[in-house]
Protein backbone atom coordinates (compact mmCIF):
# COMPACT_ATOMS: atom_id res chain seq x y z
CA UNK A 1 0.00 0.00 0.00
CA UNK A 2 1.21 3.50 -0.68
CA UNK A 3 2.16 5.64 2.31
CA UNK A 4 1.00 8.85 0.68
CA UNK A 5 -1.68 9.14 -1.94
CA UNK A 6 -3.26 12.12 -3.67
CA UNK A 7 -6.59 11.80 -5.44
CA UNK A 8 -8.11 14.59 -7.52
CA UNK A 9 -6.24 17.31 -5.63
CA UNK A 10 -6.94 20.85 -6.79
CA UNK A 11 -5.30 24.06 -5.62
CA UNK A 12 -5.80 27.48 -7.16
CA UNK A 13 -4.61 30.95 -6.24
CA UNK A 14 -7.39 33.14 -7.60
CA UNK A 15 -7.67 32.35 -11.30
CA UNK A 16 -4.29 30.64 -11.33
CA UNK A 17 -5.01 26.89 -11.11
CA UNK A 18 -1.73 25.45 -9.83
CA UNK A 19 -2.78 21.84 -9.18
CA UNK A 20 -5.63 20.37 -11.19
CA UNK A 21 -7.17 16.95 -10.55
CA UNK A 22 -3.80 15.71 -9.33
CA UNK A 23 -3.23 11.98 -8.59
CA UNK A 24 -0.01 10.62 -7.13
CA UNK A 25 1.10 7.62 -5.08
CA UNK A 26 4.24 7.41 -2.98
CA UNK A 27 5.02 3.90 -1.79
CA UNK A 28 6.42 3.28 1.65
CA UNK A 29 10.22 3.45 1.62
CA UNK A 30 10.41 4.85 -1.89
CA UNK A 31 11.69 8.13 -3.21
CA UNK A 32 9.55 10.10 -5.66
CA UNK A 33 11.06 13.10 -7.42
CA UNK A 34 8.94 15.90 -8.86
CA UNK A 35 10.33 17.76 -11.87
CA UNK A 36 8.81 20.47 -14.01
CA UNK A 37 9.19 24.06 -15.14
CA UNK A 38 9.54 26.83 -12.59
CA UNK A 39 6.06 27.73 -11.37
CA UNK A 40 4.59 24.36 -12.32
CA UNK A 41 3.42 23.81 -8.74
CA UNK A 42 6.05 21.52 -7.19
CA UNK A 43 6.45 23.55 -4.01
CA UNK A 44 2.70 24.07 -3.80
CA UNK A 45 2.18 20.32 -3.88
CA UNK A 46 4.58 19.82 -0.96
CA UNK A 47 2.94 22.62 1.01
CA UNK A 48 -0.46 20.99 0.49
CA UNK A 49 0.84 17.64 1.73
CA UNK A 50 2.24 19.37 4.80
CA UNK A 51 -1.08 21.18 5.37
CA UNK A 52 0.54 24.58 5.11
CA UNK A 53 -1.97 25.17 2.30
CA UNK A 54 -5.57 23.98 2.28
CA UNK A 55 -6.53 22.10 -0.87
CA UNK A 56 -9.55 23.34 -2.84
CA UNK A 57 -10.70 19.81 -3.63
CA UNK A 58 -9.60 16.19 -3.54
CA UNK A 59 -8.12 13.95 -0.88
CA UNK A 60 -4.58 13.53 0.43
CA UNK A 61 -4.15 10.51 2.63
CA UNK A 62 -1.18 9.51 4.73
CA UNK A 63 -1.11 5.92 5.97
CA UNK A 64 -4.69 5.55 4.83
CA UNK A 65 -5.87 8.52 6.92
CA UNK A 66 -7.46 11.46 5.14
CA UNK A 67 -5.33 14.42 6.27
CA UNK A 68 -7.29 16.96 4.22
CA UNK A 69 -10.28 16.39 6.51
CA UNK A 70 -10.77 19.71 8.32
CA UNK A 71 -11.41 17.76 11.54
CA UNK A 72 -7.91 16.21 11.43
CA UNK A 73 -5.34 17.37 14.00
CA UNK A 74 -3.04 19.32 11.70
CA UNK A 75 -0.27 19.86 14.27
CA UNK A 76 -0.08 16.15 14.98
CA UNK A 77 0.03 15.26 11.28
CA UNK A 78 2.73 17.86 10.60
CA UNK A 79 4.88 16.58 13.42
CA UNK A 80 5.07 13.22 11.64
CA UNK A 81 6.27 14.77 8.39
CA UNK A 82 9.78 16.17 8.00
CA UNK A 83 10.15 19.19 5.75
CA UNK A 84 13.19 20.92 4.32
CA UNK A 85 12.32 24.02 2.37
CA UNK A 86 13.70 25.64 -0.74
CA UNK A 87 15.35 28.28 1.45
CA UNK A 88 16.75 26.97 4.70
CA UNK A 89 14.41 28.58 7.23
CA UNK A 90 16.50 27.76 10.25
CA UNK A 91 15.51 29.89 13.24
CA UNK A 92 18.17 32.62 13.32
CA UNK A 93 17.89 33.32 17.06
CA UNK A 94 18.61 29.72 18.05
CA UNK A 95 21.83 27.74 17.84
CA UNK A 96 21.98 24.74 15.51
CA UNK A 97 21.44 22.41 18.46
CA UNK A 98 18.45 24.39 19.72
CA UNK A 99 16.98 24.43 16.21
CA UNK A 100 17.16 20.65 16.16
CA UNK A 101 15.84 20.09 19.71
CA UNK A 102 12.97 22.62 19.56
CA UNK A 103 10.33 20.24 18.20
CA UNK A 104 11.39 17.17 20.25
CA UNK A 105 11.26 19.17 23.48
CA UNK A 106 8.16 21.27 22.81
CA UNK A 107 6.05 19.05 20.58
CA UNK A 108 7.08 15.51 21.46
CA UNK A 109 7.81 16.31 25.13
CA UNK A 110 11.16 14.53 25.10
CA UNK A 111 13.36 15.25 28.13
CA UNK A 112 15.94 17.94 27.43
CA UNK A 113 19.03 15.80 27.95
CA UNK A 114 17.59 12.96 25.88
CA UNK A 115 16.67 15.37 23.11
CA UNK A 116 20.17 16.84 23.14
CA UNK A 117 21.85 13.47 22.93
CA UNK A 118 19.62 12.42 20.06
CA UNK A 119 20.16 15.77 18.28
CA UNK A 120 23.93 15.40 18.55
CA UNK A 121 23.65 11.94 17.04
CA UNK A 122 21.70 13.28 14.08
CA UNK A 123 24.02 16.28 13.68
CA UNK A 124 26.96 13.89 13.69
CA UNK A 125 25.28 11.92 10.96
CA UNK A 126 24.94 14.97 8.73
CA UNK A 127 28.53 15.97 9.59
CA UNK A 128 27.74 18.98 11.76
CA UNK A 129 28.55 17.78 15.27
CA UNK A 130 31.22 20.46 15.65
CA UNK A 131 28.78 23.23 14.67
CA UNK A 132 26.15 22.39 17.29
CA UNK A 133 26.58 25.64 19.18
CA UNK A 134 26.93 27.88 16.12
CA UNK A 135 24.16 30.25 15.05
CA UNK A 136 22.71 29.65 11.56
CA UNK A 137 24.28 32.83 10.12
CA UNK A 138 27.71 31.48 11.02
CA UNK A 139 27.24 28.47 8.73
CA UNK A 140 27.86 28.08 5.01
CA UNK A 141 24.92 27.41 2.70
CA UNK A 142 25.56 23.66 2.58
CA UNK A 143 25.97 23.49 6.35
CA UNK A 144 22.68 25.34 6.84
CA UNK A 145 20.98 22.92 4.48
CA UNK A 146 22.34 19.93 6.37
CA UNK A 147 21.28 21.50 9.68
CA UNK A 148 17.75 21.88 8.27
CA UNK A 149 17.79 18.22 7.24
CA UNK A 150 18.92 17.25 10.74
CA UNK A 151 16.09 19.31 12.23
CA UNK A 152 13.58 17.42 10.09
CA UNK A 153 15.21 14.03 10.71
CA UNK A 154 15.35 14.22 14.48
CA UNK A 155 11.61 13.59 14.77
CA UNK A 156 11.99 10.26 12.91
CA UNK A 157 9.33 11.24 10.38
CA UNK A 158 7.57 8.62 8.27
CA UNK A 159 7.70 10.98 5.32
CA UNK A 160 10.24 13.61 4.31
CA UNK A 161 9.39 16.47 1.95
CA UNK A 162 12.45 18.08 0.43
CA UNK A 163 12.14 21.20 -1.71
CA UNK A 164 15.18 21.98 -3.91
CA UNK A 165 17.56 21.22 -1.12
CA UNK A 166 20.61 21.13 -3.38
CA UNK A 167 19.99 24.26 -5.44
CA UNK A 168 22.34 26.42 -3.37
CA UNK A 169 25.14 23.87 -3.05
CA UNK A 170 28.37 23.31 -4.94
CA UNK A 171 28.81 19.92 -6.69
CA UNK A 172 30.84 18.43 -3.87
CA UNK A 173 28.20 19.31 -1.30
CA UNK A 174 25.47 18.03 -3.61
CA UNK A 175 27.31 14.70 -3.52
CA UNK A 176 27.33 14.83 0.28
CA UNK A 177 23.62 15.50 0.51
CA UNK A 178 22.98 12.81 -2.08
CA UNK A 179 24.87 10.27 0.03
CA UNK A 180 22.83 11.37 3.00
CA UNK A 181 19.55 10.85 1.12
CA UNK A 182 20.63 7.42 -0.09
CA UNK A 183 21.38 6.57 3.51
CA UNK A 184 17.97 7.76 4.61
CA UNK A 185 16.27 5.73 1.95
CA UNK A 186 18.02 2.58 3.05
CA UNK A 187 16.59 3.34 6.51
CA UNK A 188 13.15 3.09 4.94
CA UNK A 189 12.29 6.78 5.12
CA UNK A 190 9.83 7.72 2.40
CA UNK A 191 10.75 10.83 0.46
CA UNK A 192 9.01 13.26 -1.85
CA UNK A 193 11.51 15.63 -3.47
CA UNK A 194 11.33 18.62 -5.85
CA UNK A 195 14.35 19.48 -7.91
CA UNK A 196 15.62 21.16 -11.05
CA UNK A 197 18.74 19.01 -11.14
CA UNK A 198 18.10 16.08 -13.43
CA UNK A 199 21.33 14.28 -12.54
CA UNK A 200 20.30 14.39 -8.91
CA UNK A 201 16.79 13.18 -9.74
CA UNK A 202 18.19 10.32 -11.77
CA UNK A 203 20.51 9.30 -8.94
CA UNK A 204 18.07 9.26 -6.10
CA UNK A 205 14.60 8.59 -7.52
CA UNK A 206 12.58 5.39 -7.65
CA UNK A 207 9.89 7.22 -9.55
CA UNK A 208 10.07 10.54 -11.37
CA UNK A 209 6.96 12.63 -11.90
CA UNK A 210 6.85 15.38 -14.53
CA UNK A 211 4.42 18.21 -13.69
CA UNK A 212 2.84 20.15 -16.49
CA UNK A 213 -0.07 22.58 -16.31
CA UNK A 214 -1.00 21.41 -12.84
CA UNK A 215 -1.10 17.69 -13.67
CA UNK A 216 1.31 14.78 -13.32
CA UNK A 217 1.81 14.42 -17.06
CA UNK A 218 4.18 11.48 -16.89
CA UNK A 219 5.31 9.20 -14.08
CA UNK A 220 7.92 6.48 -14.39
CA UNK A 221 11.25 5.09 -13.23
CA UNK A 222 14.13 7.49 -13.93
CA UNK A 223 15.73 5.37 -16.68
CA UNK A 224 12.52 5.28 -18.64
CA UNK A 225 11.47 8.88 -18.05
CA UNK A 226 14.85 10.40 -18.82
CA UNK A 227 15.94 7.83 -21.42
CA UNK A 228 12.76 7.28 -23.30
CA UNK A 229 9.98 9.70 -22.32
CA UNK A 230 6.54 8.83 -23.62
CA UNK A 231 5.06 12.31 -23.71
CA UNK A 232 6.25 14.88 -26.26
CA UNK A 233 5.96 17.60 -23.56
CA UNK A 234 8.35 15.69 -21.30
CA UNK A 235 10.79 15.30 -24.17
CA UNK A 236 10.58 19.01 -24.90
CA UNK A 237 11.19 19.95 -21.26
CA UNK A 238 14.15 17.59 -20.93
CA UNK A 239 15.78 18.72 -24.14
CA UNK A 240 15.38 22.35 -23.11
CA UNK A 241 17.13 21.57 -19.84
CA UNK A 242 19.90 19.63 -21.57
CA UNK A 243 20.49 22.53 -23.94
CA UNK A 244 20.80 24.89 -20.99
CA UNK A 245 23.18 22.59 -19.18
CA UNK A 246 25.17 22.38 -22.47
CA UNK B 1 38.23 25.51 17.14
CA UNK B 2 41.85 24.37 16.62
CA UNK B 3 44.19 27.32 17.12
CA UNK B 4 47.37 25.73 15.81
CA UNK B 5 46.90 27.17 12.33
CA UNK B 6 46.34 30.66 13.73
CA UNK B 7 49.10 30.89 16.33
CA UNK B 8 52.04 31.01 13.92
CA UNK B 9 50.53 33.79 11.85
CA UNK B 10 52.47 37.06 11.84
CA UNK B 11 51.18 40.11 9.96
CA UNK B 12 53.09 40.58 6.71
CA UNK B 13 55.07 43.75 6.06
CA UNK B 14 52.17 45.00 3.99
CA UNK B 15 49.69 44.38 6.80
CA UNK B 16 52.00 46.03 9.37
CA UNK B 17 52.20 49.08 7.15
CA UNK B 18 48.38 49.14 6.97
CA UNK B 19 48.08 48.88 10.76
CA UNK B 20 50.56 51.71 11.22
CA UNK B 21 48.65 53.83 8.71
CA UNK B 22 45.34 53.23 10.49
CA UNK B 23 46.90 54.15 13.83
CA UNK B 24 48.37 57.39 12.40
CA UNK B 25 45.01 58.28 10.90
CA UNK B 26 43.20 57.65 14.19
CA UNK B 27 45.67 59.83 16.09
CA UNK B 28 45.24 62.61 13.55
CA UNK B 29 41.42 62.43 13.85
CA UNK B 30 41.61 62.67 17.62
CA UNK B 31 43.91 65.69 17.42
CA UNK B 32 41.64 67.49 14.95
CA UNK B 33 38.56 66.74 17.08
CA UNK B 34 40.27 68.08 20.22
CA UNK B 35 41.50 71.28 18.59
CA UNK B 36 38.18 72.06 16.95
CA UNK B 37 36.28 71.42 20.19
CA UNK B 38 38.52 73.80 22.13
CA UNK B 39 38.16 76.52 19.48
CA UNK B 40 34.36 76.23 19.51
CA UNK B 41 34.19 76.29 23.34
CA UNK B 42 36.39 79.40 23.56
CA UNK B 43 34.36 81.23 20.91
CA UNK B 44 31.06 80.38 22.62
CA UNK B 45 32.30 81.29 26.10
CA UNK B 46 33.77 84.61 24.97
CA UNK B 47 30.69 85.37 22.87
CA UNK B 48 28.18 84.74 25.64
CA UNK B 49 30.28 86.22 28.42
CA UNK B 50 30.64 89.52 26.59
CA UNK B 51 26.90 90.08 26.02
CA UNK B 52 25.43 92.80 28.26
CA UNK B 53 22.63 90.61 29.70
CA UNK B 54 24.89 87.72 30.74
CA UNK B 55 25.38 88.65 34.44
CA UNK B 56 21.58 88.74 34.98
CA UNK B 57 21.09 85.47 33.14
CA UNK B 58 23.85 83.88 35.19
CA UNK B 59 22.38 85.04 38.50
CA UNK B 60 18.85 83.88 37.61
CA UNK B 61 19.58 80.50 36.01
CA UNK B 62 23.07 79.44 37.02
CA UNK B 63 23.43 80.51 40.64
CA UNK B 64 25.73 77.80 41.97
CA UNK B 65 24.98 78.46 45.62
CA UNK B 66 21.19 78.43 45.06
CA UNK B 67 21.45 75.29 42.96
CA UNK B 68 23.41 73.48 45.62
CA UNK B 69 20.82 74.50 48.19
CA UNK B 70 17.92 73.16 46.07
CA UNK B 71 19.65 69.92 45.10
CA UNK B 72 18.51 67.67 48.03
CA UNK B 73 14.80 68.51 47.60
CA UNK B 74 14.89 68.19 43.83
CA UNK B 75 16.84 64.93 44.03
CA UNK B 76 14.29 63.57 46.48
CA UNK B 77 11.59 64.47 43.96
CA UNK B 78 13.54 62.71 41.24
CA UNK B 79 13.56 59.52 43.31
CA UNK B 80 9.76 59.55 42.99
CA UNK B 81 10.08 59.97 39.20
CA UNK B 82 12.42 56.99 39.09
CA UNK B 83 10.04 54.79 41.07
CA UNK B 84 7.05 55.83 38.96
CA UNK B 85 9.09 55.18 35.82
CA UNK B 86 10.18 51.69 36.87
CA UNK B 87 6.75 50.50 37.94
CA UNK B 88 5.13 51.97 34.82
CA UNK B 89 7.76 50.45 32.52
CA UNK B 90 7.01 46.93 33.78
CA UNK B 91 3.24 47.40 33.36
CA UNK B 92 3.71 49.01 29.93
CA UNK B 93 5.74 46.09 28.61
CA UNK B 94 3.18 43.56 29.84
CA UNK B 95 0.13 45.44 28.56
CA UNK B 96 1.81 46.48 25.32
CA UNK B 97 2.82 42.89 24.56
CA UNK B 98 -0.68 41.62 25.37
CA UNK B 99 -2.26 44.21 23.06
CA UNK B 100 0.17 43.38 20.25
CA UNK B 101 -0.55 39.66 20.52
CA UNK B 102 -4.31 40.35 20.61
CA UNK B 103 -4.06 42.25 17.35
CA UNK B 104 -2.23 39.44 15.57
CA UNK B 105 -4.63 36.67 16.62
CA UNK B 106 -6.45 35.00 13.75
CA UNK B 107 -9.88 33.44 13.75
CA UNK B 108 -13.43 34.63 14.34
CA UNK B 109 -13.45 33.93 18.11
CA UNK B 110 -10.86 36.61 18.64
CA UNK B 111 -12.70 39.28 16.66
CA UNK B 112 -13.77 41.23 19.76
CA UNK B 113 -10.23 41.11 21.18
CA UNK B 114 -8.77 42.38 17.91
CA UNK B 115 -11.27 45.24 17.77
CA UNK B 116 -10.64 46.12 21.41
CA UNK B 117 -6.87 46.22 20.92
CA UNK B 118 -7.17 48.28 17.75
CA UNK B 119 -9.56 50.78 19.37
CA UNK B 120 -7.37 51.04 22.46
CA UNK B 121 -4.22 51.86 20.51
CA UNK B 122 -6.07 54.30 18.25
CA UNK B 123 -7.53 56.20 21.19
CA UNK B 124 -4.51 56.39 23.45
CA UNK B 125 -2.05 57.18 20.71
CA UNK B 126 -4.26 60.06 19.66
CA UNK B 127 -5.00 61.56 23.08
CA UNK B 128 -2.44 64.06 24.39
CA UNK B 129 -0.74 62.60 27.46
CA UNK B 130 -1.41 65.75 29.48
CA UNK B 131 -5.14 65.41 28.77
CA UNK B 132 -5.17 61.80 30.01
CA UNK B 133 -3.30 62.89 33.15
CA UNK B 134 -5.86 65.62 33.83
CA UNK B 135 -8.78 63.29 33.17
CA UNK B 136 -7.55 60.55 35.46
CA UNK B 137 -5.67 62.61 38.02
CA UNK B 138 -8.39 65.19 38.70
CA UNK B 139 -11.43 63.44 37.26
CA UNK B 140 -11.42 60.04 38.93
CA UNK B 141 -10.66 61.14 42.52
CA UNK B 142 -13.44 63.72 42.15
CA UNK B 143 -15.91 60.85 41.69
CA UNK B 144 -15.05 59.72 45.23
CA UNK B 145 -15.78 56.13 44.34
CA UNK B 146 -15.26 53.68 47.16
CA UNK B 147 -12.50 51.16 46.77
CA UNK B 148 -10.54 53.23 44.29
CA UNK B 149 -7.29 54.83 45.39
CA UNK B 150 -7.31 58.60 45.37
CA UNK B 151 -3.61 59.36 45.40
CA UNK B 152 -2.64 61.58 42.51
CA UNK B 153 0.57 59.66 41.90
CA UNK B 154 -1.32 56.44 41.18
CA UNK B 155 -3.61 58.08 38.66
CA UNK B 156 -0.74 59.95 37.06
CA UNK B 157 1.07 56.63 36.70
CA UNK B 158 -2.06 55.03 35.26
CA UNK B 159 -2.23 57.77 32.62
CA UNK B 160 1.41 57.09 31.67
CA UNK B 161 0.71 53.36 31.42
CA UNK B 162 -2.40 53.83 29.27
CA UNK B 163 -0.70 56.14 26.81
CA UNK B 164 2.67 54.43 26.58
CA UNK B 165 1.31 50.90 26.36
CA UNK B 166 -0.46 51.92 23.14
CA UNK B 167 2.87 53.08 21.67
CA UNK B 168 4.72 50.02 22.86
CA UNK B 169 1.95 47.75 21.51
CA UNK B 170 2.49 49.20 18.06
CA UNK B 171 6.25 48.73 18.35
CA UNK B 172 5.77 45.07 19.32
CA UNK B 173 3.23 44.54 16.55
CA UNK B 174 5.62 45.93 13.96
CA UNK B 175 8.24 43.50 15.28
CA UNK B 176 5.89 40.53 15.13
CA UNK B 177 4.87 41.35 11.58
CA UNK B 178 8.49 41.80 10.50
CA UNK B 179 9.27 38.13 11.16
CA UNK B 180 9.17 36.45 7.77
CA UNK B 181 6.16 34.15 7.14
CA UNK B 182 8.53 31.34 6.17
CA UNK B 183 9.68 31.26 9.81
CA UNK B 184 6.12 30.53 10.89
CA UNK B 185 5.79 27.94 8.13
CA UNK B 186 8.99 26.23 9.25
CA UNK B 187 7.81 26.15 12.85
CA UNK B 188 4.33 24.89 11.98
CA UNK B 189 5.79 22.20 9.72
CA UNK B 190 7.75 20.89 12.72
CA UNK B 191 4.42 20.38 14.46
CA UNK B 192 4.57 23.43 16.74
CA UNK B 193 1.13 24.83 17.51
CA UNK B 194 0.15 28.45 16.84
CA UNK B 195 0.96 29.41 20.43
CA UNK B 196 4.26 27.53 20.50
CA UNK B 197 5.25 29.14 17.22
CA UNK B 198 4.49 32.57 18.62
CA UNK B 199 6.31 31.92 21.86
CA UNK B 200 9.45 30.11 20.71
CA UNK B 201 9.97 31.38 17.17
CA UNK B 202 8.17 34.65 16.43
CA UNK B 203 8.33 36.65 19.68
CA UNK B 204 12.04 36.09 20.43
CA UNK B 205 12.94 37.40 16.99
CA UNK B 206 10.40 40.23 17.15
CA UNK B 207 11.58 41.49 20.54
CA UNK B 208 15.22 41.45 19.48
CA UNK B 209 14.37 43.45 16.42
CA UNK B 210 12.37 46.17 18.19
CA UNK B 211 14.69 46.61 21.17
CA UNK B 212 16.14 49.95 19.95
CA UNK B 213 12.78 51.68 19.31
CA UNK B 214 11.48 50.17 22.55
CA UNK B 215 14.35 51.59 24.61
CA UNK B 216 13.76 54.88 22.84
CA UNK B 217 10.20 54.91 24.15
CA UNK B 218 11.53 54.35 27.67
CA UNK B 219 13.90 57.30 27.38
CA UNK B 220 10.82 59.31 26.51
CA UNK B 221 8.88 57.80 29.44
CA UNK B 222 11.64 58.84 31.85
CA UNK B 223 11.13 62.50 31.13
CA UNK B 224 7.36 62.33 30.66
CA UNK B 225 7.14 60.95 34.19
CA UNK B 226 7.74 64.60 35.12
CA UNK B 227 4.32 65.53 33.73
CA UNK B 228 2.58 64.10 36.78
CA UNK B 229 3.86 67.25 38.54
CA UNK B 230 0.72 68.98 37.26
CA UNK B 231 -1.29 66.86 39.70
CA UNK B 232 0.62 68.39 42.61
CA UNK B 233 2.70 65.27 43.19
CA UNK B 234 6.05 66.33 44.62
CA UNK B 235 8.35 64.99 41.94
CA UNK B 236 11.56 66.64 40.74
CA UNK B 237 9.76 69.27 38.66
CA UNK B 238 7.21 70.18 41.32
CA UNK B 239 9.97 70.33 43.93
CA UNK B 240 11.94 72.68 41.70
CA UNK B 241 8.84 74.79 41.19
CA UNK B 242 8.31 75.13 44.94
CA UNK B 243 11.97 76.08 45.40
CA UNK B 244 11.71 78.66 42.64
CA UNK B 245 8.65 80.22 44.21
CA UNK B 246 10.72 81.19 47.28
CA UNK B 247 12.87 83.83 45.57
CA UNK B 248 12.09 83.73 41.83
CA UNK B 249 15.49 82.32 41.07
CA UNK B 250 15.17 79.71 38.31
CA UNK B 251 18.29 77.74 39.12
CA UNK B 252 16.30 74.87 40.72
CA UNK B 253 14.63 74.24 37.34
CA UNK B 254 18.06 74.01 35.75
CA UNK B 255 19.10 71.57 38.48
CA UNK B 256 16.03 69.41 37.80
CA UNK B 257 16.74 69.57 34.07
CA UNK B 258 20.34 68.46 34.58
CA UNK B 259 19.21 65.58 36.77
CA UNK B 260 16.71 64.40 34.12
CA UNK B 261 19.36 64.57 31.42
CA UNK B 262 21.81 62.67 33.64
CA UNK B 263 19.10 60.07 34.20
CA UNK B 264 18.34 59.54 30.53
CA UNK B 265 21.91 59.51 29.22
CA UNK B 266 22.74 55.95 30.30
CA UNK B 267 19.56 54.64 28.65
CA UNK B 268 20.20 56.63 25.47
CA UNK B 269 23.73 55.24 25.27
CA UNK B 270 22.40 51.73 25.84
CA UNK B 271 19.91 52.27 23.01
CA UNK B 272 22.68 53.44 20.68
CA UNK B 273 24.81 50.47 21.65
CA UNK B 274 22.04 47.94 21.07
CA UNK B 275 21.11 49.54 17.77
CA UNK B 276 24.72 49.60 16.59
CA UNK B 277 25.27 46.00 17.54
CA UNK B 278 22.30 45.06 15.40
CA UNK B 279 23.80 47.00 12.53
CA UNK B 280 21.14 49.69 12.46
CA UNK B 281 23.71 52.33 11.68
CA UNK B 282 25.56 51.21 8.56
CA UNK B 283 29.17 52.34 8.43
CA UNK B 284 30.43 55.80 9.23
CA UNK B 285 29.87 57.76 12.40
CA UNK B 286 32.79 59.18 14.35
CA UNK B 287 34.24 57.88 17.60
CA UNK B 288 32.08 59.38 20.35
N1 LIG C 1 0.97 32.11 -1.76
C1 LIG C 1 0.72 32.21 -3.10
N2 LIG C 1 -0.20 33.09 -3.54
C2 LIG C 1 -0.47 33.20 -4.86
N3 LIG C 1 0.13 32.47 -5.81
C3 LIG C 1 1.05 31.57 -5.43
C4 LIG C 1 1.39 31.40 -4.05
N4 LIG C 1 2.34 30.43 -3.98
C5 LIG C 1 2.58 30.04 -5.23
N5 LIG C 1 1.81 30.71 -6.11
C6 LIG C 1 1.77 30.49 -7.57
O1 LIG C 1 1.63 29.12 -7.79
C7 LIG C 1 2.40 28.70 -8.91
C8 LIG C 1 3.27 27.52 -8.52
O2 LIG C 1 4.21 27.93 -7.57
P1 LIG C 1 5.25 26.91 -6.93
O3 LIG C 1 6.03 27.64 -5.91
O4 LIG C 1 4.51 25.71 -6.50
O5 LIG C 1 6.15 26.55 -8.19
P2 LIG C 1 7.41 25.58 -8.26
O6 LIG C 1 7.07 24.50 -9.22
O7 LIG C 1 7.85 25.18 -6.90
O8 LIG C 1 8.48 26.54 -8.93
P3 LIG C 1 10.07 26.61 -8.66
O9 LIG C 1 10.64 25.49 -9.42
O10 LIG C 1 10.44 27.92 -9.24
O11 LIG C 1 10.29 26.53 -7.20
C9 LIG C 1 3.17 29.93 -9.38
O12 LIG C 1 2.51 30.44 -10.50
C10 LIG C 1 3.06 30.89 -8.23
O13 LIG C 1 3.02 32.20 -8.71
MG1 LIG D 1 9.47 25.66 -5.71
Amino acid sequence: MSLLSLRGVRKAYGANVVLDDFDLDVDEGSCVVLIGASGSGKSTLLRCVNLLETVDDGVISLNGVDITDPRADADKIRSGIGVVFQSYNLFPHLSVLDNVTLAPIRVHRVRRDVARARALEVLDRVGLADKASAKPDELSGGQQQRAAIARALVNSPALMLLDEITSALDPELVGEVLDLLRDLRSDGITMLICTHEMAFAREVADQVCFLHHGRPLEIGPPDQLFGNPREPRTREFLSRIRQREG
Amino acid sequence: MSSSGVSDWRPSALQQERIAYRRRRAQRSTLIAAVSSIVVLVVVAVGIGSTPGWPRVRDTFFDVHRGWQALPTVAQGLWLNIRVMLVCAVLIVIIGMALAIMRTLRGPIFFPLRVFAAAYTDVFRGLPLLLVIFLLGFGVPALQLRGLPNQAVIWGGAALVLTYSSYVAEVFRAGIESVHPSQRAAARSLGLSYRQTLRFVVLPQAVRRVLPPLLNDFVSLQKDSGLIAVLGVIDAIRAAQLETAIDFNFTPYVVAGLLFVALTIPLTRLTDYVARRQGWYGGGGGPV
